[in-house]
């Protein structure tokens, strides 16, 4: 199979991670949209790892993984503190500064 | 299968010996490490001071750690550009990893000092009026206690303090002394994490105001997350391009002297590649700086954290992510300068511009140095622009000077307060001058350096890269940040005006006294301003001498 496909892939869930990040309105979902755009971009690593036949892509994923659970670890940590003194963990709720 | 197999002889049916040479220890240059490796090393123990000394003694123990951590590598790091490393002996450490080079050194020491002086204001404990008889800082009593809650005031009637602010500020320098030396992509990648991710708490943890402080948590998190998705796309992309992350190895593949494989030979036909990866990546790291329009975030972050937190930010971040930023530019894509020229140019125009007008319209003192410092990374990014020896030379003299301006300035707004913690409303601070003459002098010089007004580093700074820009070649540029800097020096003479020539109110706020340590902090900054500003010679030529990359 062309490995080309496989970017494909990875671009398509990239634009949909985004498109949700942009969209959804709940902080959790949005969080798991970035999610989703970090495991597209440990795709396209691991298809130009194959394509170049090194291992640096593979390795890369693997440090792309351990960054995205501190990633969870801190951001749950921040979006269920505002979740618990507000009841609501939506964007559009957090709206205290505004010019 | 015949009975006769030995064990090795199975064993090797599934398994290869590994060749000898494949895999070997990586040699790393730990005395050239060492500012990095002592930063988080103290940081580490700083963990375990939190673990394991008793309550009442972790403030002490814990800013005593840091300050003799901070003082340590500063020291280290004057040590290695004594010894040429910044000059003559400058090359790449760990195994490409990271560059130990000119604007590596000074980035790092410019780092480690702002982050001490940082230290001071985060430790400063005079501010707040005491709780229940012990002395607390500007960070909450319980970071997972809701605002308002029972187990809230539980906490503070006990006099407990978030010392893991500490730990958490000593990663973020570490991550940020990384961010301008790395020298491949994933370096790159790790450390803006390592960074980011104690920023993202500090900035939750405001003592007032709490709601607001994890409102602009959230907000930094999730642009910030979401600007590093795009960050590590993008080097996906690149490594797709050149089939390797190290700088030197994309610059060559982008150069067209890297030996030809049949693999390159496919990905390299392809310009959209390595284009999309180097929009992607710089749209990661101008998220960083602040640059329109990556710039959302940054006002409601600086006004919801904790005054020093912002202060710390506002300098910090900005120093390391220029760093990087120029690296990525002039050591990997100087062969691509025709391609982000351009969009560089728009940017930097856009994001002075936009700085400078809607700073004239703020009625907050942090979210009005908010876009003052969007301006400044406008500025900045003129210099960056120039692609000459002098842009590096400026740009590293502009992040020294206007960091310390920035520290010092953000120290000053955590003075003057009111029932309700910091009094940030413009129309709060009138009259601040006839009040304490000391304080409303002191953010007047601030606010001169930040205006551009000559004797002070802010002029030095802006004379300097204006005309580096103008020798590269960038002279509408300059022209515009010309114009933005009068625009801007508008709105920093009119609080400067409403500070000294308007009637203070009866209800004014008051100027708490602070210790040494803010003192201290307040004093540095405008020595800083001011001998950059008289005598700015000696620190160019430092910077000159430090403004050379090593490829």
């Amino acid at each position: 199979m062309n490995p080309a496909n496989y970017l494909y892939l990875s671009a398509l869930l990239f634009t949909i991670g985004a498109a949700g990040v942009l969209i959804r309105r709940n902080a959790i979902v949005v969080f798991m949209c970035v999610e989703l755009m970090l495991n597209a971009c440990n795709l396209a690593f691991v298809t130009f790892s194959r394509l170049h036949g090194n291992l640096d892509g593979q390795v890369i994923a693997f440090f792309t993984m351990v960054v995205a659970a501190a990633e969870v670890v801190v951001g749950l940590a921040i979006i269920v503190s505002i979740f618990r003194s507000r009841h609501s963990a939506s964007v559009d709720d957090a709206n205290l500064m505004k010019l | 299968m015949s009975a006769s197999l030995t064990g090795t002889a199975v064993h090797s049916l599934w398994t290869v010996a590994a060749p000898a040479d494949k895999f070997p220890a990586p040699h790393i240059e730990y005395a050239q490490l060492s500012p990095v490796l002592i930063v988080f090393g103290i940081a580490a123990l700083g963990v375990l001071v939190e673990a394991f000394v008793p309550r009442k003694n972790r403030y002490t123990a814990q800013v005593a750690v840091a300050a003799v951590g901070l003082a340590a590598a500063f020291a280290a790091t004057v040590a290695l550009a004594e010894k040429g490393y910044g000059t003559t002996k400058a090359h790449i450490a760990a195994m490409g990893a990271v560059a130990v080079d000119g604007p590596a050194l000074f980035l790092q020491g410019t780092i480690l000092l702002v982050g001490l002086v940082a230290l001071f204001t985060f430790a400063e404990r005079r501010l707040d009026p005491r709780a229940h008889g012990s002395r607390v800082d500007s960070f909450a009593a319980q970071g997972s206690a809701i605002p308002g809650s029972e187990q809230e005031q539980a906490a503070v009637r006990a006099g407990f303090t978030s010392t893991e602010v500490f730990p958490l500020l000593m990663f973020a320098i570490g991550g940020m002394l990384v961010f301008p030396a790395a020298n491949d992509l994933l370096t790159l990648f790790v450390a803006l994490e390592v960074f980011s991710l104690p920023l993202y708490i500090l900035c939750a943890l405001a003592r007032r105001n709490r709601l607001m402080s994890q409102e602009a948590a959230v907000k930094y998190f999730l642009l910030g997350a979401f600007s590093s998705a795009f960050l590590l796309f993008g080097i996906a992309l690149l490594y797709g391009y050149a089939g390797t992350v190290s700088y030197a190895g994309i610059a060559s593949v982008v150069d067209g002297t890297a030996p030809m494989t049949p693999a390159l030979a496919d990905t390299t036909g392809n310009d959209a590649l390595l284009l999309i990866g180097l929009a992607m990546v710089a749209m990661g790291l101008l998220f960083k700086v602040g640059a329109v329009p990556f710039h959302m975030w940054t006002p409601d972050v600086y006004q919801g954290a904790p005054t020093p937190v912002t202060g710390f930010m506002a300098s910090a971040t900005k120093v390391a992510a220029f760093g990087a930023l120029l690296r990525l530019l002039y050591v990997v894509l100087p062969g691509m300068r025709w391609d982000w020229r351009p969009v560089m140019w728009g940017v930097a125009i856009v994001t002075m511009l936009a700085g400078a007008v809607i700073a004239v319209t703020q009625t907050d003192v942090k979210r009005l140095l908010a876009y003052s410092s969007i301006a400044h990374a406008g500025f900045i990014l003129a210099g960056v622009i120039a692609t000459t020896p002098s842009g590096i030379s400026s740009v590293l003299f502009y992040l020294a000077a206007y960091s310390f301006v920035t520290l010092g300035a953000f120290a000053v707004v955590t003075l003057v307060r009111d029932a309700g913690g910091e009094a940030t409303h413009l129309s709060r601070w009138a009259g601040l001058g006839r009040r304490s003459p000391l304080v409303a002098a002191v953010f007047a010089v601030f606010l001169l350096a930040f205006a551009g007004i000559p004797l002070t580093s802010g002029f030095a700074g802006k004379f300097a890269v204006f005309k580096a820009a103008s020798e590269g070649g960038a002279m509408p540029l300059v022209i515009v940040g010309v114009i933005s800097s009068a625009i801007a020096a508008f709105f920093y003479i009119r609080v400067i005006v409403l500070m000294f020539f308007s009637e203070p109110r009866p209800d004014g706020p008051t100027v708490a006294v602070p210790s040494a340590l803010t003192s201290t902090a307040i004093a540095l900054g405008v020595a800083v301003t001011l001998v950059l500003g008289l005598a700015p010679q000696y620190f160019l030529d430092l910077a000159d001498k430090a403004g050379v990359f090593v490829r």
